[in-house]
């Protein structure tokens, strides 16, 4: 067990756990901070990435112990980041979401793009959420909301 | 099936019961529209007599006018957690926009009126609750219209209702919750009068899903995200063969770890295993790692892909239990050689893997038990617990939890999640634990679509049309050894492995299909659209072949070939033809290609445009047109429709597919077993929805069939070559 200081969504946290652990899990479990999701624990599906020092990242393959002083960012803040409302506002207007389970790592993914390059083409989406699996296939949606977020931002 | 399933269940609603899990969920008082007088009145029915579903159960107002609707089944994306509120909010009048919805808890009065459990399944969810949300909201709004007369003392037929009000003469209103203390104790009317489909407000107009804020901010709390109090976390090591058994286990590494609590074998649906509890799933995940197990595999059958579809090969050159023999036996003999195709197709097992990985979560507390799953079975998972825990089902609260996919893969007719969290938490006695099954488990863990070998021969006329048609079917029964078994087995065949092929609506006149059903150690389920995952794939490629061999345009061909009562797929491949659109300004290195299907009541006929890159299918867009009777929600059929297709692509990825060597799957994770990514699906999918008042059916599955067989169609035109084994290879 070791303790580790965290800046996550801007608030400095504490947390003391087994080096090992991957960021993903001191998130849900140790911080109960579970928009963030576990889905295949090798960095396949996406459904796991955050923003580490504004890179997005799978955070299932993060151990604690390399976080450092990097800042964390969660979907938990995005309702309060001027990017990440216009796109959870986006995939809200435009119905994106079925079951939703992947759309937590979606819309990190999508913000992430959208930061570096506020008007993206068909290929920066598609290289940009190409490792974000979502199993009910919502992907002609998400396509379309990042168009219309990106319509939206200044 | 009925009445099989519910033997042993509890037969009446515990009313007491439910309202403490609504209060619980919700955590506030809830005003209850009607009170228990109703649960007598329940009693006294006969079980035969058609249900008057107690309004009670489903609707509650709120004194702040907001109007909780309770959805009878599981919520995975599908929409209806949307859709059947809409449907019973129209009939009421209320206003939608203090509409909540709630999953309901495991209860009678929460089964599908036909299928008589708890469920969803057979994209039937909209085809049998409509009528009975409908009657529920009109039920509820003639006791708040009896109640406003009674208080103005005016007849029920001088008022009127809009949007949770009701009017009545000289500008008088009253809001529903206002009313509803009153209304909950006016006698549940038998009779009532449904709107004419022109009345109606909200079914049929594009309605936004009701859930999507909590899903894009983090905040909605799948069965995974759950944190019960004082819980704790297990996971369980499986078998690496199915049905091998421990023969014996060193645990000290992983007892070893601080926060590994306890480590100890349960027994499984199939063999034994290992469960490790931690209090986290990272130490209970890295105990798992360090256990040391000795497997027993004496009498486990090591089933092996190569093997299984040699033998089925062998299988499917022999004429099976027969599923329709129509027309003459020996009709192919009058056909000449150079008129017959022969055709074998081979489609591997496939993993469902839903992005929630499987998890249930129980607390056993004496004699009472708490369960918290997303379930597509919720009568037959909380019967299951309850047998495993020594319980009567009315002992186990058992919530319906949010679910992220399921495809199918959440229900499960031998319940081998729920057996196995209730095994755990049976020893656990007094503490909650949530199992987990990490993405390892679930793509390794069985419950596979079986693999299929078919072998069709077909007999052409002079006139290009298939007058003789021979099929044999080769995979593993879904069902046998269930209780679905006596219903969807019949003459030896699984109806659930011939949908699709054996009730074509092509007009073949000498048709003869049969099937084999090899037994097989490995777990088998239905996958979104069952059987029609292979059938639709061998119909569809087969009679685009024909239409190529007589030289008619592949929609021109079907109509032709459609029997005459075929008038929803019929529908949809005349409107596929009006919305032209796909046909124009098709690149010359694209093709497009053509499928319909009409799976579960719903017909769809689809064109997909497609190109070849780095020796995959580029899919650019993909037109649809869907006949389900009448829309109850367009925007979601619409997006059900959009990701349905891409869902469909599974099957043609180059790692789509489960494969087994020595007993052993092969693949482990998404690395392995590689389902379609955003470049992987179509980039645009156009929708279009043939306008009908018919009585509605379902939106999940139909969507899937299409895609496949559409995409190989297109790839024939650009390369010559017809695919007739699954995965695609590299082209």
């Amino acid at each position: 067990m070791e303790t580790y200081k965290l800046v996550v969504n801007g608030h400095p946290m504490e947390v003391a756990t087994d080096p090992g652990t991957p960021l993903l899990w001191v998130l849900r479990e140790e911080l109960k901070m579970t928009g963030t999701k576990y889905g295949c624990g090798i960095a396949a599906c996406g459904a796991c990435t955050v923003h580490l020092a504004g890179v997005p990242t799978r955070s299932c393959v993060v151990p604690i112990s390399l976080v450092g002083r990097r800042p964390v960012v969660t979907i938990e803040a995005m309702t309060g980041d001027p990017v990440g409302r216009v796109v959870q506002d986006a995939w809200v207007s435009h119905d994106v979401v079925q079951c939703g389970y992947c759309q937590s790592g979606q819309i990190m993914s999508a913000v992430a793009l959208l930061k570096a390059i506020p008007k993206p083409t068909d290929a920066d989406i598609e290289q940009s959420m190409g490792g974000n699996l979502c199993r009910c296939a919502t992907y002609v949606r998400i396509r379309e909301a990042i168009q219309i977020a990106s319509g939206q931002l200044k | 099936m009925r009445r099989n399933l519910q033997d042993g269940a509890d037969p009446g609603w515990n009313r007491r019961a439910f309202l403490k899990v609504s209060a619980a969920a919700t955590g506030g008082l809830l005003v209850s529209l009607y009170l228990d007088r109703l649960a007598l009145a329940q009693e006294a029915a006969s079980a035969a007599a058609p249900k008057v579903y107690p309004p009670d159960a489903f609707v509650h107002i709120r004194p702040d006018g907001t109007t909780v609707i309770q959805v009878n089944r599981l919520e995975f994306g599908q929409g209806i957690h949307t859709a059947l509120p809409m449907i019973l909010a129209d009939e009421m009048d209320a206003d939608w926009s203090h509409v909540v919805a709630e999953l309901a808890p495991a209860d009678a009065v929460y089964a599908d009126p036909v299928f008589g459990i708890q469920m969803v399944g057979q994209s039937s969810s909209i085809t049998d609750s409509f009528t009975q949300y409908r009657e529920l909201g009109a039920r509820t709004r003639a006791m708040l219209v009896a109640a406003a007369a009674a208080r103005w003392k005016i007849p029920e037929g001088d008022c009127r209702t809009e949007s949770g009000v009701v009017h009545g003469p000289n500008g008088r209103s009253a809001t529903y919750a206002e009313l509803a203390e009153a209304a909950a104790l006016i006698p549940v009317p038998e009779k009532i009068r449904l709107k004419s489909p022109s009345a109606f407000r909200l079914v049929g107009t594009k309605t936004r899903r009701l859930d999507s804020r909590p899903k894009c901010d983090g905040s909605l709390k799948f069965g995974l995200d759950l944190d019960v109090p004082g819980m704790k976390i297990a996971v369980v090591a499986h078998p690496p063969v199915f049905g091998a058994r421990v023969k014996g286990f060193d645990a000290a590494a992983a007892r070893a770890i601080e926060a590994v609590r306890d480590v100890f074998e349960i027994p499984l649906a199939r063999g034994t295993g290992v469960a490790v509890v931690a209090d986290r799933f990272w130490p209970a995940k890295q105990g798992r790692d360090r256990l040391r197990i000795e497997w027993d595999l004496a009498g486990t059958e090591r089933p092996d892909s190569g093997r299984l579809f040699a033998a089925y090969r062998d299988l499917a050159r022999t004429t099976g239990n027969i599923a329709v023999a129509r027309g003459e036996a020996n009709a192919m003999h009058a056909i000449p050689e150079s008129r017959r195709i022969v055709a074998e197709y081979e489609f591997p097992f496939l993993a469902h893997t839903p992005m929630e990985p499987l998890n249930t979560t129980i607390r056993l507390d004496g004699d009472r038990a708490e369960v918290w799953a997303g379930s597509q079975f919720q009568t037959s998972d909380q019967l299951a617990i309850a047998e495993v825990l020594g319980l009567k089902p009315a002992q186990v609260a058992f919530h319906t939890e949010m679910a992220g996919g399921g495809f199918g893969r959440r229900a499960v007719p031998d319940s081998h999640i729920q057996r196995e969290a209730a095994a755990i938490a049976k020893r656990l006695r007094g503490v909650p634990v949530k199992l987990i099954w990490t993405r390892e488990d679930d793509v390794q863990g069985g419950y596979y679509r079986p693999m299929h070998v078919h072998r069709v021969e077909v007999g052409v006329g002079s006139d290009g049309l298939p007058t003789a048609w021979r099929h044999v079917i080769v995979g593993q029964s879904l069902v046998a050894g269930t209780p679905f078994a006596p219903m969807l087995i019949k003459n030896g065949v699984d109806s659930t492995a011939v949908e699709g092929a054996a009730d074509t609506h092509y007009a073949i006149p000498n048709f003869h299909l049969s099937a084999h059903h090899p037994a097989s150690s490995v777990p088998v389920l239905w996958f979104r659209s069952v059987g029609h995952t292979h059938n639709t794939f061998v119909m569809e490629t087969l009679v685009d072949e024909l239409a190529m061999r007589a030289a008619i345009d592949p929609i021109a061909y079907r109509l032709k070939l459609l029997k005459p009562d075929a008038k929803r797929v019929r529908s949809t491949l005349t409107l596929l033809q009006e919305k032209a659109g796909w046909r124009r300004s098709v690149p010359r290195e694209h093709a497009v290609g053509i499928a319909c299907v009409q799976c579960f009541g719903t017909a769809v006929a689809c064109a997909a445009e497609v190109s070849v890159e780095e020796k995959r299918p580029r899919i650019h867009r993909v037109t649809v047109a869907l006949n389900c009777g009448l829309a109850v929600n367009p925007l979601t059929i619409e997006s059900q429709f959009q990701g349905g297709v891409g869902f469909g692509v599974t099957q043609l990825m180059s790692k789509g597919a489960i494969t087994l060597k020595d007993g052993r799957v092969e693949q482990r994770n998404f690395d392995g077993y590689c389902p379609p990514y955003m470049k992987d699906a179509p980039a645009a999918v156009d929708v279009h929805i043939v306008p009908s008042d018919d009585k509605p059916t379902g939106c999940g599955e139909p969507p899937v069939p299409v895609i496949a067989p559409a995409v190989v169609n297109a790839l024939f035109r650009l390369t010559g070559k017809r695919y007739r084994t699954l995965p695609l290879a590299a082209l």
